[in-house]
């Protein structure tokens, strides 16, 4: 079966998330391409699919319309070319998420959203219920449309492949959206999604302020990530891309600090895949403490300072 | 300009689901059933939109069960001017939602069609992009800000890099996200004033939409379950533990 891939990609950099992508689609069976759509810096993106093992051909359609991934231009681009593939895979991110949708309804296909395993050629496990269930389903489509969640999924290796690459055009621009501007949170630290190490602040922080001073300091400590709680999301303390959860980002890392978060079910369900969860908390009944392999109770603005000292 | 908001009959935000022992689904029997949050903020946003003189006309749709109508029974206290039910008892996948949405659509010409990004019980989010794909209009999903002139309507979106502004010809689709609005609670002399806004029922062979499931659900399990380790006495402890793993 052949699989088209949606790269994302940044600035001419691919985005850690296509490769997960990857393994998902070259787990179905049958050779994997990549689609690299963008404007004028896609074709370093190009470049760098093309060296991703499995990976036989990279797709590049470079057009200022696909510059800022408007779903309205960049789906019937996807659209046009699943002539030739039996299943388009994207990662579960909200530019995946935003377009996939769009290329299945415009093929006449129900997709399967945020994958995290594959059983078969037509069967795939996905969690339902915000994490609290996993359903194994089977698509009866000629084609496949499916999400990948990618921390589900091992990463492709960046380097070992040699894959052509092929210049491709679609209809380009819809006419139906334009892209105004990007408020992008600036940030020296790792990416959430692909960081080894994630500290992560509550509710129980108290402001934006506390917040920073609190956690910060431990974040540098371990050149950690910084994600946060939906209640500290709302209650204005950072941005809403720190948001881990399952309506926000999905996250696995090596080490996840969880620091004044209660661990409502949506929290859980965006870090409980985490390898180790290290919790710190005053309410010794806080349900965070029933997924963390080491919880500490104790008042967050004495042991977290202390922490940062001593590691 | 007219507003249309599909809503969506699911479990209640705050219960947590119990999986068959048989595999076979979620078990959703004597659980209370309340309108999905994300279209709550939905039904809000094209609210605030009428009283802020922009949209006159607030219709709310949903495709399910008869009990569904207490869902849109529970929009129209919180202000639309009135409802449609698309009846079936069975379970609609939403590229059939989308396609009967696209023919409620087609009967109604709204301006706009706002609706929550993903339902919390199949967690797809599929139904507006497929929505706009159908109706070949634009898309503004995961909306924490809408705002809607005569001809365009700009939506700030939460993306995974930030905030994300579209500009976006009407008509069009948003898809709410969390941030969007706080939904207003339904007051007592506005849910009675609901009972008797109109509600026309239809059934999904009306708008000639074949509902036959693309999937099937083989089976639906428990998450493995992680346990729980130990609770530490202090921080020298938890350092001494972290180290021990290659934690840190």
């Amino acid at each position: 079966m052949s699989a088209l891939v949606l790269a994302e990609h940044d600035g001419g950099k691919l985005n850690p998330a296509t490769l997960a992508t990857v393994t998902a689609a070259a787990a179905v069976g049958g050779p994997v391409h990549i689609l690299v759509a963008g404007g004028d810096d896609a074709s370093a993106a190009a470049d760098e699919a093309a060296k991703v093992a499995g990976v036989e051909k990279v797709l590049l359609a470079s057009d200022a319309a696909y510059a800022r991934q408007l779903a309205e231009n960049v789906a019937p681009l996807v659209a046009g070319l699943m002539d030739g593939y039996e299943a388009f895979f994207a990662p579960a991110t909200t530019t995946g998420k935003n377009i996939a949708p769009r290329v299945a309804a415009m093929l006449d296909v129900m997709q399967l959203s945020d994958i995290i395993g594959v059983e078969g050629p037509k069967t795939f496990t996905r969690p339902i219920y915000a994490g609290n269930a996993i359903a194994t389903v089977e698509s009866s489509d000629a084609k496949l449309v499916i999400t990948v969640r990618a921390t589900a999924f091992d990463k492709a290796a960046a380097e070992g492949g040699s894959a052509s690459v092929e210049a491709v055009s679609g209809p380009g621009d819809a006419g139906l959206s334009t892209f105004v501007g990007l408020d992008a949170t600036e940030s020296e630290r790792p990416e959430l999604t692909s960081a080894g190490i994630i500290v992560s602040g509550g509710r129980a922080l108290k402001d934006s302020a506390t917040f920073e001073a609190t956690i910060t300091p431990l974040a540098d400590k371990l050149g950690a990530a910084i994600g946060a709680s939906r209640a500290a999301v709302d209650a204005g303390y950072v941005p809403n891309d720190y948001q881990v959860g399952q309506t926000g980002k999905i996250v696995a890392p090596e080490l996840y600090i969880a620091i004044g978060i209660s661990g409502a079910i949506q929290h859980l369900a965006g870090m409980k895949d985490s390898k180790v969860i290290v919790a710190i908390n005053k309410d010794p009944d806080a349900p965070i403490f029933q997924v963390a392999d080491l919880g500490l109770v104790a008042d967050l603005f004495d042991a977290v300072p202390e922490l940062t000292g001593k590691l | 300009m007219k507003i249309l908001v599909p809503v969506k009959r699911v479990i209640d935000y705050n219960l947590k689901p119990r999986v068959r022992s048989d595999g076979t689904g979620v078990d959703l029997s004597n659980i209370k059933m309340s309108m999905n949050p994300f279209d709550e903020i939905a039904v809000e946003e094209a609210i605030r939109l009428a009283e802020a003189g922009k949209a006159d006309e607030v219709v709310v749709v949903s495709i399910g069960p008869a009990k569904a109508q207490e869902t849109l029974r529970t929009g129209m206290a919180m202000g639309a001017d009135r409802a449609i039910l698309v009846e079936t008892d069975d379970e609609v996948e939403p590229l059939a939602v989308a396609k009967i949405l696209k023919a409620v659509v087609a009967e109604e010409n709204p301006g706009m069609v706002i609706m929550g990004k993903q339902a919390i019980d199949d967690d797809s989010n599929q139904t507006g992009q497929m929505l706009a794909a159908l109706l070949g209009w634009a898309q503004g999903t995961f909306a924490s800000k809408v705002e809607l002139d005569s001809d365009a309507v700009t939506v700030t979106r939460e993306v995974d890099g930030g905030l994300e502004t579209v500009k976006l010809g009407l008509p069009a689709i948003v898809t709410t996200d969390l941030r969007l609005n706080e939904p207003r609670f339904a007051k007592l002399p506005n849910i009675m004033k609901a009972k008797k806004k109109p509600l026309d029922v239809k059934s999904p062979s009306d708008y000639r939409v074949d509902i036959t499931p693309r999937l099937k659900t083989l089976k639906v399990v428990e998450p493995p379950v992680r346990e729980a380790g130990e609770i530490v006495p202090d921080v020298d402890t938890l350092v001494a533990k972290l180290k021990a793993m290659g934690a840190v």
